[in-house]
């Protein structure tokens, strides 16, 4: 008899269960608009020149045995931590002139979001969280899997006008409770690519400041939604201005094109920086206890490109040219749609930023799609704009 | 409450959504009014001080230390002769192979490849093994050794249908305890070591596993224990073995040594596979940082063997609901690089050689410590010192010897007496012979 007869059978994920179904379809003008990963106009995975550049420098070091694969230390590599850190907050930041912000470089944007949740659960005790309606599909998992035992939602996308519904946030954020952790996306919001306006967060910061909510945010894109990094940071930096304390979660997946590297970092930001050394004392052994020490590789590589000017630069073109493509293939969408006299308002395909846009289609105009027409997106009508190319533009439209 | 900045009217209420289309926004910094300290302490003011990381502690200890004939014994990392860390040549052909293939940087699967654990379940269970064949195996990666026991540690808590108590051997590894602790499971202990003899406590063992609660799990160091360097024969293991099926025990294995051990790979594996010979039904850790020398790649394997492939699949999917609120997919760079070794002939036996190359040093290093030992006179019994086995050795020191060979010799190793043979090299393992004997003689 074994341990294990009564294991169920999980759900698969949907997002990775997409990409089976696209890969197993035969049909010659299937459309893949499933997984948030850059694809260049061709349809193709796209390495960042810049990276394989910094790659053969690493090669490089291997030989000349000025790096190796020796352990890093447990909250990662000291150079990286701090480059990423200061790429968020800006370097003239408050918080890094007064010693007051750190980084514990993480498995990407959710490790990060993990030893975050792990050590406010553990540190602070906090039971209750926020995200938005809808968010990303992971976070209630990795909050509730941290510990946490209380998820509610904040109102965000309204259907009716395929927009922003800015007045439910606020209310939904009033009513939560002193301490709940709130997790706000940092820019190009995921699933639906509206951003809240600088207006629009300066009351977001209001509310939460007179509610003392706690702010967490994922800043998955920076860079990659307009093309400028600190345009991308602003509401982050804004929370800093403000005097919040607050984690975020950084990823360089998506800016930097290094998905399967896993290079991440928590931005952690405190008032009295004489706490800092106990707080990593603390993560450290949360650390510990999953991981021990993060992967080396994609630590170096970002390092290595955020540390020299000409790599920097270089880069800085990089995100440039995958955020104009996303732009362009927006417009184009737009477009042909309102040509096409497509029923509704379509308006928002450009208004919206980032990877993904929130096409507005229910369930069931997505299954025709997925069924009919070989479109692979999400159910809730999630598409990314990244799987959108000038050859398939017509037939999506 | 006063607030530093003036309450917005609720009859502006119309905020345009500011296109950030084309436009650049200038960074505009918000002047503060009032400082906010007035209103609100720190949100971790309550955070206490963890504690010290013992083995960190004495890295640390040992950077600070001016003393020209210092030795670092302390972390676990293999040095070659020249105490220097070590890239194995068939790491860094296989890296060179690699970089030609041009491969992308797209998302692994959340387990990461099939292949990976494939490989890695037929480096544990041996080519051709009946379980990989017939796949009744859920092999993912994950991120080293720490990672295999945190996911295996979290699907048990969440599926073992038993007792959720591990029982670990005393002593175990450190990390050991508060992977289980964090991941929900009760830890406990079985007698393992024997300080009487510096080597393994089968008696005591025996009688202990005799008395676990059924359908609990046991946590086996698979070959080279840590710390103590000691263990089991292969007759022990056997009876062993037997008495955990009588018992009715869930075996974990950790296998963080496999080739490093005794240089063979095969002969290291020899518990793991006698317990599947013998009907258990493991789940096993393994980490290829020591091994394959890929350390901060964190590169891991944790397998669970199921009754048969319609139980992986459920498991497979079950585990994968536990990754990916951990790290959502694992880093490919390390298993990329154990991927090509495990596959391509030339390089594999290449592999082979490194990793008896550095057992073969650990073996010398033992050798010779025992031989200077006796030289400087030494009338102890030194002979656990080429009878335990691995990358560490459990001297027998008394934490006051430790403390004496720290600061009168510079000798840096932990308080429980264990060292790491990789740190000894031949310039200065007869310094070492000598501190040894002069704090224990």
């Amino acid at each position: 008899m074994s341990h294990f007869s009564a294991v169920g059978a999980a759900p698969p994920i949907e997002v990775y269960q997409l990409s089976r179904d696209y890969q197993a379809d035969t049909h010659p003008q299937k459309i893949n608009l499933g997984v948030g990963a850059y694809r260049t106009p061709e349809g193709k995975p796209w390495i960042l020149p810049v990276v394989k550049k910094a790659e053969a420098q690493l090669a490089k070091d291997i030989d000349a045995e000025t790096i190796n694969h020796e352990y890093l230390p447990v909250l990662g590599l000291d150079s990286f931590t701090s480059a990423a850190t200061a790429m968020l907050l800006g370097k003239g930041s408050p918080a890094l002139k007064e010693e007051r912000a750190f980084g514990i470089q993480a498995l990407s944007g959710t490790g990060a979001l993990r030893n975050g949740a792990e050590f406010l659960v553990q540190q602070l005790k906090k039971t209750v969280f926020y995200f938005s309606n809808p968010t990303w599909g992971n976070h209630g998992l990795v909050f509730k899997n941290a510990g946490f035992t209380d998820a509610r939602t904040y109102r965000y996308w309204d259907k009716s006008t395929c927009g922003f519904n800015f007045e439910g946030l606020i209310e939904d954020l009033q009513n939560a409770p002193e301490g709940a952790v709130i997790i706000l996306h940092a820019c190009a919001h995921n699933p639906t690519g509206i951003d809240p306006s600088q207006e629009q967060w300066g009351k977001i910061a209001d509310v939460m400041q007179e509610k003392r909510l706690f702010p967490f945010f994922d800043c998955a894109y920076q860079g990659f939604a307009s093309g400028d990094l600190d345009q991308d940071a602003w509401a982050v930096r804004f929370f800093v201005e403000r005097g919040f304390e607050l984690f975020c979660s950084q990823s360089f997946s998506k800016n930097f094109g290094l998905y399967n590297e896993r290079a991440g970092n928590l931005t952690v930001v405190v008032k009295d920086k004489s706490l800092i050394e106990n707080m990593k004392s603390q993560i450290t052994l949360i650390v510990r206890a999953m991981y021990s020490n993060p992967p080396a590789h994609g630590s170096r590589i970002v390092d290595l490109v955020l540390k020299d000017e000409q790599l920097y630069t270089e880069w800085c073109e990089c995100i440039k040219i995958m955020s104009s493509r996303i732009l362009e293939m927006r417009q184009g969408l737009r477009e042909r749609l309102e040509k096409l006299n497509t029923p509704g308002q379509w308006n928002h395909i450009t208004e919206q930023i980032g990877m993904f846009s929130f096409t507005g289609l229910t369930p069931e105009m997505c299954q025709f799609l997925l069924k009919e027409k070989h479109v692979y997106l999400l159910k809730n009508g999630r598409i990314s704009m990244c799987g959108v190319t000038p050859s398939n533009l017509d037939y999506l439209a | 409450m006063a607030t530093c900045w003036s309450k917005m009217n609720k009859s502006s209420s119309i905020l345009k959504r500011s296109s950030l289309l084309g436009q650049s926004i200038p960074w505009q910094p918000i002047k503060m009014g009032a400082p906010l300290s007035a209103r609100a302490s720190s949100w971790w003011s309550g955070v206490e001080m963890g504690p010290p990381d013992p083995i960190l502690g004495v890295s640390e200890a040992f950077k600070k230390d001016t003393n020209p004939l210092k030795m670092n014994l302390g972390v676990g990392a293999y040095r070659d002769d020249q105490g220097k860390p070590f890239v194995l040549p068939s790491v860094r052909e296989a890296e060179r192979i690699i970089a030609q293939k041009g491969l992308n940087k797209e998302y692994a699967p959340i387990g990461g490849e099939p292949e990976f654990g494939r490989l890695s379940a037929n480096l544990a269970f041996g080519q051709g093994n009946e379980i990989v064949s017939s796949g009744r195996n859920v092999s993912v990666q994950t991120i080293s050794g720490t990672g295999a026991l945190r996911v295996g540690a979290t699907y048990l808590a969440k599926w073992f249908p038993g007792n959720k108590t591990v029982y670990l051997p005393r002593p175990s590894w450190g990390n050991h305890t508060p992977i289980f602790k964090q991941s929900g499971m009760n830890v406990d202990g079985y007698r393992y070591y024997d300080p009487t003899t510096c080597g393994f406590d089968f008696n005591g063992a025996m009688e202990d596993i005799s008395r676990i609660p059924e359908k609990s799990v046991i946590m086996l160091h698979a070959c080279a224990h840590n710390p103590t360097g000691v263990d089991p024969k292969d007759e022990q293991w056997k009876e062993m073995s037997q008495l955990v099926k009588k018992r009715n025990l869930f075996a974990f294995f950790d296998m963080a040594y496999q080739g490093f051990a005794s240089g063979d790979v095969d002969r290291d594996a020899f518990a793991v596979r006698q317990f599947l010979e013998d009907g258990h039904n493991i789940c096993l850790s393994q980490s290829y940082a020591k091994n394959m020398g890929l350390y901060g790649e964190r590169v891991g394997a944790f397998t669970v063997v199921c009754k048969d492939k319609e139980e992986a699949a459920r498991v497979n999917s079950q585990i994968k609901i536990l990754i990916r609120p951990m790290y959502s997919n694992p880093p490919v760079n390390g298993s990329r690089i154990v991927s090509e070794i495990l596959t391509n002939t030339a390089l594999n036996k290449q592999w082979l050689e490194d990793v008896k190359g550095m057992a073969d040093r650990i073996i010398t290093m033992r050798q010779e410590l025992k031989d200077g030992l006796a030289n400087e006179g030494s009338s102890k019994n030194w002979e656990h010192i080429v009878d335990q086995i691995g990358m560490f050795c459990f001297t027998g020191m008394t934490p006051e010897q430790v403390e004496k060979i720290t600061t009168e010799f510079s000798v840096y190793m932990t308080k429980d007496g264990r060292i790491s043979v990789a740190g000894i090299s031949s310039s200065n393992v007869g310094y070492l012979a000598k501190a040894m004997h002069a704090v224990t003689k």
